[in-house]
């Protein structure tokens, strides 16, 4: 038997890790993986609620977040391709053509 | 110490590695190979917890379809490796900052709170099964599930409009 707690605390610093991903890297591409960790991490808890309390519900959400993360990967990375296209180039400190 | 403890506490330590590999990789290429690991690993958690449907959509969906188009992506660019630049100096070590306060607030939920109690109970054969699922998904969720559908076919056209070169 493994106490919920455990699953929690597992999902909890794989959510750190993305988030200190996207905050510490400059690579969009690497920023991107770091948001797909962080969803994972909240699909797991999830589906161990899921099971502790017996309902499906948990499980259609998951299967839900995953479509929803494919599409945002699909035009993520779309919108990476143009970026680089248009600046030659993908680092994310030279996108400051807002910059006033 | 039973036969699960010991297998989730593996299973996490291998999560956790290669999502810090993920993390600290130097390329591109090896931070989605070692994010391939990850979702695989997670894959096999969900196995444990009773979930072979979404376990098996995991390993098709993210660590087959979704890590392939990054792959591809990366290859594509040419941008395994950027060059270090200088701007916002200060970012990376308040990043670690809140990252710790993060952690500590979450152990703090946690284990001191208690914020989530009960334990896993033992697998059983019917639950989570992949007609279980269909069924819910089909009956209760049909009108998210249709919608879902609707937005991958956007998310597609948004993908084409976007990539495909202007001509002039």
């Amino acid at each position: 038997m493994v106490p919920v707690t455990d699953y929690v605390a597992l999902s909890a610093i794989l959510f750190i890790i993305g988030a200190l991903g996207v905050l510490i890297r400059r690579n969009p591409l690497v920023i991107f993986m770091s948001i797909e960790l962080m969803l994972n991490a909240a699909n797991l808890v999830f589906v161990a609620f899921t099971r502790v309390y017996n309902m499906l519900a948990g499980q259609i959400f998951v299967f839900f977040v995953m479509t929803v993360s494919a599409a945002e990967v699909a035009v993520g990375l779309a919108l990476i391709v143009t970026i680089f296209r248009t600046k030659h180039s993908i680092n994310i400190d030279e996108m400051n053509s807002l910059k006033g | 110490m039973n036969t699960q403890l010991i297998t989730f506490f593996i299973l996490a330590i291998i999560a956790i590695a290669a999502a810090l590999g993920m993390l600290f990789s130097r390329s591109a290429v090896y931070s989605a190979l070692f994010l391939v690991l990850n979702f695989g690993s997670v894959a096999v958690f969900y196995i444990l917890l009773n979930a072979p449907f979404i376990a098996m959509a995991q390993v098709s969906v993210y660590a087959g379809a979704i890590m392939v188009l990054f792959l591809f992506v990366i290859m594509l660019l040419g941008t395994e490796l950027l060059p270090p630049t200088n701007a916002l100096p200060w970012q990376r070590p308040l990043a670690i900052f809140l990252g710790v306060i993060l952690f500590v607030e979450s152990g703090y939920l946690l284990f001191i709170h208690n914020a989530a109690t009960g334990d896993v109970p033992q697998p059983i054969q019917a639950f989570g099964s992949p007609q279980a699922v269909g069924q819910a998904l089909f009956s209760s969720y049909l009108l998210p599930f249709e919608v879902t559908s609707v937005l991958l076919l956007i998310a597609m056209v948004g993908a084409i409009v976007l990539a495909v070169k202007e001509r002039k």
